[in-house]
């Protein structure tokens, strides 16, 4: 019997982008433990920042600070993370409306047991040691 | 406009199709496809397929395709990196130009090899999501939880939908999963992935799917009874899942509009529902009602879903059903994106 035959190869398209004001604002905000908004044509303030108005096309420019604590929304339970997973234990992903914020964020929760969750709950960030400009330099939000 | 219609359709699903690459896979689909339209191959005016280059893990997963269509004689050939509905939107321009009077649409692609759930974050905001990698059924599930809080429903209308699904599918010979059960066995079952079952979540499926599309007098010639293309419309919404109204989809229900679902009766819908409660949050936008509309009744993509093909299935499901006289008009539907970003409806009738 022969042996298949088994040929493995990484493919990657490596790039290094510059963000802009927008995305590299936000960025450059986590980095100060801070959370940036942006103001949308109708007066609302979306988080994390959109460069356009997603209903009009506008462009948008007007960066504002929200939170530092949130709201949980909508929520689910990771029981199991995968190794590329923002917690190394189980936790839930969540939309986090900060505190100002008309729009939520989806991020991760580590509230250490299914139970401790619930939509309406109080949270607030937690910080990444070193920053290294990733949406998770905000590592995480937790109870409050 | 030309009146277009599906003239014939065939479609293959398992669950993991180890012994065949795609093009072996896509070969007898097309085949069939082609012969039952009753057109020669070579007199199939344009061509034009879905696939994913994710799923393959590399570029230009097209041409996999192309080897199954054969090369000579020379076709007139496009590709999107999307679910072959959306192919099948293009070639029915391609027919309105008045340039070609028919076309072979397929869409194939195997999500058995990789990790289909992980590799679908790819298509996340790159800087705002994907770092997290939620997977595609994460993502779901923060849509379910959103609509059942809003709707006040609950676990057992998930499990309603999941249950009827897999007992429509018994008459389906593509349905992967299929069984005689009752909403009441599902709520046994673990959550997964909260408010989620495994039963809420569509089966990985390796498969392919192909139509043939004709205009007016090519069509009456070659079939007793086409299912003839009344409206087709696609709507996007925002990317961000925070910006948009998780509980509904205004993007099927514009593209719903648009097409012309309404006024008249819906016999039969369609629609591609990869979780239970895409399956409400769509029968609601499209104004459709279980009572007087058949939803579903091939099982729909909780029953199989073959990724870039599922949504061309629910078009050729329900123009079957047309063309052999179980239905007079009919709705069908195809999503693309996280969280039914985007939507495709296409009403269809017979004469």
């Amino acid at each position: 019997m022969s042996q298949p035959r088994v040929v493995e190869s990484t493919l990657e398209f490596p790039y290094s982008r510059s963000l802009g004001p927008v995305v590299g604002g936000f960025l450059a905000g986590l980095k100060e433990h801070r959370i940036l908004g942006i103001r949308s044509a109708d007066g609302k303030v979306l988080v994390p920042p959109l460069e356009y108005d997603p209903n009009t096309g506008d462009t948008l420019d007007e960066l504002v600070e929200v939170g530092p604590a949130g709201t949980v929304g909508s929520w689910t339970w990771v029981d199991a993370p995968t190794p590329k997973h923002p917690l190394d234990h189980p936790f839930a992903f969540a939309l986090i409306t900060p505190d100002g914020a008309d729009t939520a964020m989806v991020h991760a929760v580590d509230a250490g047991s299914i139970d401790k969750m619930s939509t309406g709950m109080r949270v607030q960030p937690r910080w990444r040691d070193e920053a290294h400009n990733m949406i998770d330099d905000l590592a995480c939000w937790e109870p409050a | 406009m030309r009146d277009v219609a599906v003239v014939s359709y065939a479609c293959s699903n398992v669950a993991r199709d180890a012994s065949h690459n795609e093009t072996e896979m896509i070969v007898p689909v097309l085949h069939e496809a082609i012969e039952k339209s009753g057109l020669a191959h070579d007199d199939i005016g344009f061509v034009c397929s879905g696939s994913l280059d994710y799923l393959q893990g590399g570029p230009f997963a097209f041409v996999a395709g192309l080897d199954a269509v054969g090369a000579w004689p020379p076709v007139r050939e496009s590709h999107v990196e999307m679910d072959a509905a959306w192919a099948l939107y293009e070639a029915w321009v391609a027919i309105q130009t008045g340039e070609v009077d028919s076309a072979l649409v397929y869409g194939f692609g195997k999500s058995s090899p990789g990790d289909l759930h992980e590799i679908m974050a790819l298509q996340l905001d790159p800087y705002y999501l994907l770092p997290l990698w939620p997977s595609m059924v994460d993502v779901a599930a923060l849509q379910a939880c959103a609509y059942l809080e809003a709707n006040d429903a609950t676990e057992r209308n998930l499990a309603e939908v999941s249950a009827r699904s897999q007992r429509n599918a018994r008459e389906n010979p593509n349905a992967l999963r299929k069984g005689d059960v009752t909403a009441e066995e599902i709520l046994q079952q673990p959550v997964t992935h909260r408010p989620l079952r495994d039963a809420d979540i569509f089966p990985i499926t390796d498969g392919s799917a192909a139509v043939v599309l004709a205009a007016g007098d090519v069509a009456r010639r070659v079939s007793k009874r086409p299912a003839w293309i009344r409206g087709i419309e696609h709507r996007m919404e925002a990317h961000g899942l925070g910006v948009r109204d998780l509980t509904r989809s205004e993007s099927t229900r514009a593209a719903g509009a648009a097409a012309g679902v309404a006024p008249g009766n819906v016999d039969v819908a369609e629609l591609h529902a990869q979780f239970s409660h895409e399956e409400l949050i769509l029968a609601e936008a499209l104004g459709l009602d279980g009572a007087t509309t058949n939803i579903n009744p091939s099982g729909g993509a909780l029953a199989a879903n073959a990724v870039m093909s599922a949504g061309l299935v629910r078009i050729g499901e329900v123009a079957r059903r047309i063309t052999n006289g179980e239905a007079d008009r009919g709705v069908a539907h195809a999503t693309s994106g996280p969280a039914l970003q985007q939507n495709l409806v296409c009403v269809m009738e017979g004469e």
